[in-house]
């Protein structure tokens, strides 16, 4: 039951990007087209899943062993750069049609600052290690979700009549509010 | 004509470069912790600080780092003075600590403090280089304050904790709340367009 909870906590409750407001960059860059932002969104969720996996074996195994907590930080973005780097090199030689799919976006998620906020956060709450692989998955599909339901109104927003000084970034934000004010009707899902 | 430029490079992080309302750089922590002027201020602080003694790092090493490791060795200089940060931080200011959370972290990750380091520092002398970085820290200051302080007199009707609305005020609680927070930035960001846009205007209309 626990593990459901913190699927759909981290899913629709605590949207990453409409509640915790990390992975704005890529949400506000990368949503102009449906099929771009859902490519954006599983190459995140990928990266995601394995970066909590494995910042949960340093911070369990390493960092609380060797008692240096202080190295967190710079652990995980190391483990984060390396691990992008990784993936990229991986998908390319095993799948390069995927590796097509997702093109540049790949190394961009090095500096996605939600990728870097699922270590952090699965650190802090003390999830085991189930526990922080759902998470990380989950809150993967939760950018994911957010960012192709964002691309999807865009794309209607961009053959509407905005004035001015709104185009761009400006509308996309006050178009992300009402997203937000949406999700929070979840937030009665989980009382306790 | 030296002091002019150097005032430039300082102001141009409060108008045509604005990181946050021109650049839109730096949108987690100006969207997560801008609740109220305090947080505000402190994420901006915290942000100045490590802006400013990384780009005095890589300005520093530049010559000797290999081209292409540098952007994972720029990253670790960044993750160690937001370590620097954010235990100075719980040790000195327990309260901001706790209310910005895992967000001092994540200055580890704001494009700002790696984008001035590519954009200028690697190009630019070190004096330029600081004064860039201490305008555009500032400049990320203000704007922290400026959403801040809407959200903050329009959620709760105070400023910096004091009451300034008058009891008939009803606070808007959706202002402190994440849409809030999506609204005021996207307003505000229309506004500073509007008026970038009046100034361009009136220059054409000077020529």
């Amino acid at each position: 039951m626990s593990i459901l909870l913190i699927a759909i906590a981290a899913v629709v409750v605590n949207n990453f990007v409409l509640t915790y407001f990390v992975g704005i960059c890529p949400f506000i860059g990368v949503s102009k087209k449906i099929d771009a932002a859902l490519s954006m969104g599983i190459a995140v969720t990928f990266v995601m899943t394995l970066t909590s996996i494995v910042t949960w074996f340093i911070t369990d195994l390493i960092l609380v062993r060797l008692n240096m907590p202080y190295l967190e930080y710079v652990a995980y973005i190391v483990v984060i750069a390396a691990l992008v780097q990784l993936v990229e090199m991986f998908i390319k030689k095993t799948s390069p049609a995927l590796y097509k799919a997702l093109g540049i976006y790949l190394p961009l998620i090095t500096t996605n600052c939600a990728v870097l906020f699922v270590a952090l956060l699965q650190a802090m709450r003390n999830y085991n290690f189930i526990q922080a692989t759902v998470f990380g998955f989950s809150a993967g599909v939760g950018f994911a979700v957010a960012i192709v339901i964002m691309a999807g109104i865009r794309e209607q927003i961009e053959i509407a009549d905005v004035p001015k000084p709104f185009r761009g970034a400006a509308i996309t934000l006050i178009t992300a509010s009402i997203l937000a004010l949406a999700f929070m009707g979840f937030s009665g899902l989980i009382a306790a | 004509m030296a002091d002019k430029s150097i005032l430039a490079e300082f102001t141009k992080g409060f108008g045509k470069e604005n990181p946050t309302f021109v650049q839109v750089l730096g949108m987690c922590p100006t969207l997560a912790v801008t609740s109220s002027v305090a947080n505000g201020l402190g994420m901006g602080l915290a942000t100045l600080f490590v802006l400013f003694f990384s780009v005095l790092m890589t300005a520093l090493i530049k010559k000797v780092v290999p081209d292409g490791v540098r952007i994972a060795v720029y990253t670790v200089v960044i993750a160690t003075f937001v370590t620097i940060a954010d235990l100075f931080m719980r040790a000195y200011v327990p309260p901001l600590s706790k209310a910005l959370g895992p967000y001092v972290p994540l200055i580890v990750v704001n494009c700002i403090i790696l984008g001035r380091i590519e954009a200028f520092t690697t190009k630019n002398p070190i004096g330029a280089s600081l004064v860039d970085a201490l305008g555009m820290g500032a400049g990320f200051t203000t704007s922290l304050l400026v959403i801040g302080a809407v959200r903050e007199i329009l959620g709760s009707g105070q400023l910096l904790g004091h009451q300034i609305l008058g009891p008939g005020f009803h606070p808007l609680l959706v202002m402190i709340l994440p849409p809030g927070a999506f609204l005021t930035l996207g307003i505000l960001m229309a506004v500073f367009n509007a008026v970038k846009n009046r100034e361009t205007v009136v220059v054409v209309g000077g020529n």
